[in-house]
């Protein structure tokens, strides 16, 4: 943002290339047509792209929801369940978010689980209870946020700076951090008892439970800081092509890294929401979590070289997991089976995903 | 090959092409970037399926299913992107898909043997068949590739672009080595945008044009370039260089300045100024460092000694974000892989440089962003017209003038460009040559780097040779001639 604020307006180089290479042109007729291309491939866009990318993605959370109608009736088709659902979905849901961002940038991060156990632990010893118990129960939130923020600069450093290999750092982040969580906690579970913190997280929103209207917030967030900011385009750059990222002017290692502390800073959240469902700190808290959320991004259509992704896609991608997992538990299908018909999903996403990239890199 | 026709979607890559090719010649295939040369001989080597139209092999119909068929008949191919393995030796890639071997074991002694007595046969007996190919260079490389397509009993070699990464003794060699494949008999298919030097090895000439021939079998001796040029284009110029101004003759203030700038073992003692309006060209060999020498000035390598100066203030060393912000652009050697984001719009790609100009608080105005593109890409004469369009769809002219509209967008003081016009067919080329005379013309200081002497002498105000990694020349490009610098540049090395 800062360092590419000169002053705007057309300088006297372009005025010249006008002169002697373009047609000089009507200019009120070019505004017109610009205007007009303007509408028509926009709105062409938008039909063809954000919703011909996600239809695969919209038919099969449909047919997953058909099946729990005619599997489990009524209990499946209430709206307890869709909450139960939205529940469920809404801590994966936020760090998945995070991780969109790390994914496309062409990176990955492995410790968003171990970050979201050493947050949760740290926001809930003693210390930091008792502070908040002193003073308000905003100090667990800072806590939480700033130890996910600060796992995820560690990480982005050295992935950045020190050219260690993101899969590698991130691997050896997820290892430390929750040794660490087990040291704090010295593995026990850490009850939350601050009633401030419990009262605010545990409120409804308009009848909606406040977790799931947090993962709202951040999918409707990262999907403007995606589409419509510059941190969103630079991310694409620098997934899509690192070195012409580079030579265009971008500061390629500062964003990577700004990419990965964003991802800490949604495992921080993740933490709090943690918190607020069980009540407690644990350092087994969001075990296989990245799993999770890497999974959710990949069948959202991200690529995992970088360079193209979607918000909505994870968000259906999330949608599907946790639907998918609410059927089986209605239908007191034991996990195992679960995880064989999660691992069918994946494949067959990913198949698709490529054939729908060669198709688009022959035309 | 008879009316051959392949459709992609929405597209009619090649309506009708022919091509017969004889034992023994050098048949050329000349056309204009998107003018279906690659698609052409995708379909000869197997990668892609016709839809239409026959091949016929020794006049007999043949069915080319996969391209090991292809290459079991005798047809080898060697792209623009070279497809060895780094990680594996040479001779490993020599004999890549049909390793000698007994019993599934590999005979590592034979292979070795066989890679060099091949490699012998093209005159690179200094290659090792045992050096890893990532550590070699791109000449070598394309050797190796040769070497592969020998290995297998070529009897129909085409070869894509192949002089593109090569200085002028290597295109020397190669076309020795042609010569000598073509006295046993093997027939070559060779595609090239230097029409010099298809006057030099040529035999005969297809001249493809939106997907169909437009005249096939011309005798290279009895066609004058004129001709050609007209074939491909229905113009009938060849490079026309935009007149200079008086950039030369009237003192300007200099922008750029570099003083002692020192690469180890690449270059050293480089000094270049850089005057307002002025373009200065950087002749050499490939490999004589004048792509790392405009590479270190702009930040992307980190130099060990020496000051860049712009507008006199002093930049900041081997940081590119500060060359940027000083009002410095280039447009890289490797247009695909370091100027482009190819899987995204055209608008984004120009603005990259600029966004900050169209953000709020972060946000960015996208319908701004398109209108201040279509501006400069009208200009510029993009085509297709629409800012929407992946860049990946254009051709090779059209992605260079994108990141040409880059830099305008973002007024730069300096323009740094490396290889502006390689893959750019001759067309796009005079437009792109007027373009940079008219950013000068209205105060831009320019670099150029090119391995055509004749661009660098059409184009700059100022010349400067280099030669291994030296400033050996510097002076007004209209004092100098092709033969001179060319002297200059292989003085010494040739031996």
């Amino acid at each position: 943002m800062s360092e590419h604020s000169t002053t705007p307006g057309t300088g006297p180089d372009l005025t010249g290339v006008e002169n002697t290479v373009g047609p000089t042109s009507d200019t009120v007729k070019v505004e017109q047509a610009a205007a007009e291309s303007e509408r028509t491939s926009h709105g062409g866009g938008l039909m063809s792209g954000a919703f011909g990318r996600n239809i695969g993605l919209v038919v099969a959370l449909l047919v997953i929801c058909v099946v729990g109608v005619a599997t489990a009736g009524d209990r499946f088709a209430s709206v307890d369940n869709l909450v139960t659902i939205l529940r469920l979905a809404s801590i994966v849901g936020v760090v998945s978010i995070g991780m969109t961002f790390v994914i496309i940038s062409g990176g990955i991060d492995l410790s968003v689980g171990a970050i979201v156990a050493l947050a949760s632990v740290w926001a809930s010893t003693y210390a930091t209870q008792n502070m908040a118990e002193d003073t308000s129960w905003l100090v667990m939130v800072f806590v939480a946020l700033a130890v996910g923020g600060a796992c995820g600069l560690v990480n982005g450093v050295l992935i950045a700076y020190g050219n260690v290999v993101p899969f590698i750092m991130t691997l050896a982040m997820l290892a430390s951090a929750r040794g660490l969580a087990e040291i704090i906690s010295e593995r026990r579970t850490q009850i939350v008892r601050v009633e401030g913190f419990k009262d605010f997280w545990s409120a409804d929103v308009l009848g909606i439970p406040l977790l799931v209207v947090i993962f709202a917030l951040v999918a409707v967030a990262g999907w403007l800081l995606l589409n419509r900011t510059t941190f969103g385009r630079r991310t694409l750059a620098v997934g899509g092509n690192p070195e012409a990222a580079r030579l265009a002017g971008i500061n390629v290692k500062r964003h990577t890294t700004l990419v990965y502390v964003l991802v800490g800073v949604c495992c921080g959240l993740a933490a709090l929401m943690y918190l607020a469902r069980t009540s407690t700190g644990s350092s087994t808290h969001g075990t296989l979590l990245e799993l999770d959320a890497i999974a959710a991004v990949v069948i959202g259509g991200t690529l995992l070289t970088g360079g193209r992704g979607t918000i909505v896609g994870t968000v259906f991608g999330v949608l599907i997991f946790s639907t998918l997992s609410n059927v089986f538990v209605l239908n007191n299908q034991d996990s195992s089976t679960q995880a064989v018909a999660k691992g069918l999903i994946i494949v067959v996403a990913v198949l698709l995903q490529q054939r729908l990239a060669r198709r688009s890199v022959s035309t | 090959m008879r009316g051959i026709v392949k459709r992609f979607p929405g597209v009619l890559a090649l309506g009708g092409v022919d091509l017969d090719v004889r034992p023994g010649e050098v048949h050329c295939l000349l056309g204009q970037n998107g003018a279906g040369k690659s698609t052409l001989i995708k379909v000869l080597s197997a990668s892609y399926q016709p839809d239409e139209g026959e091949i016929l092999w020794e006049g007999e119909p043949v069915a080319l299913g996969t391209p090991q068929a292809a290459m079991k008949l005798g047809i080898s191919t060697i792209y623009q992107e070279l497809d060895l393995v780094p990680g594996l030796s040479v001779a490993e890639n020599i004999f890549l898909g049909h390793e000698l071997s007994s019993a599934g074991v590999s005979q590592r002694g034979r292979t070795n043997r066989e890679a060099a007595a091949l490699l012998a046969r093209l005159g690179h007996s200094e290659i090792s068949p045992t050096r890893e190919v990532g550590r070699l260079t791109p000449a070598a490389q394309q050797v190796v590739s040769m070497a592969r397509a020998l290995s297998q009993n070529t009897r129909l070699l085409v070869l894509d672009e192949p002089s593109a990464v090569l200085d002028q003794g290597e295109v020397d060699n190669l076309f020795r080595v042609i010569a000598d494949l073509t006295a046993e008999g093997v027939a070559i298919v060779y595609i090239s945008h230097r029409l010099e030097e298809i006057r030099q090895i040529g035999d005969r000439i297809t001249v493809l044009k939106d997907g169909s021939t437009v005249a096939t079998g011309l005798a290279v001796a009895d066609t004058p370039t004129a001709e050609l040029i007209k074939l491909m284009t229905g113009r009938s110029i060849e490079y026309v260089f935009p007149p200079r101004g008086d950039a030369a003759t009237t003192p300007r203030e200099p922008v750029l300045e570099v003083s002692g700038l020192e690469l180890p073992g690449v270059f050293s003692g480089v000094d270049l100024t850089v005057h307002a309006g002025e373009i200065v060209g950087l002749a050499g060999l490939v490999g004589a460092g004048r792509s790392e020498i405009i590479e270190t000035v702009y930040g992307a390598r980190r130099p060990t000694a020496g000051v860049v100066r712009v507008n006199g203030k002093e930049l900041r060393r081997g940081s590119v974000t500060a060359a940027v912000k000083a009002g410095l652009g280039l447009a890289p050697e490797e247009r695909k892989s370091q100027g482009l984001l190819l899987d995204q719009a055209i608008y984004s790609n120009i603005t990259v440089s600029t966004m900050g100009r169209f953000a709020r608080l972060g946000f960015l105005d996208r319908g701004e962003e398109r209108r201040r593109s279509r501006e400069i890409t009208e200009s510029l004469d993009v085509r297709p017209a629409g800012v929407d369009r992946l860049v990946r769809l254009l051709s090779g002219g059209n992605q260079q003038k994108v990141v040409l509209a880059r830099w305008l967008l973002r007024e730069c003081k300096v323009l740094l460009l490396d290889e502006p016009t390689r893959g750019v067919d001759v067309g796009a080329r005079a437009e792109i040559y007027t373009v940079v005379r008219a950013l000068a013309d209205s105060g831009v200081a320019i670099v150029v780097v090119s391995s055509e002497v004749e661009e660098v002498l059409g184009l700059a105000d100022r010349v400067l040779v280099v030669r291994e990694g030296r400033v050996v020349h510097e002076g007004p490009a209209t004092e100098i001639d092709e033969s001179r610098v060319l002297d200059l540049v292989m003085e010494g090395s040739a031996a």
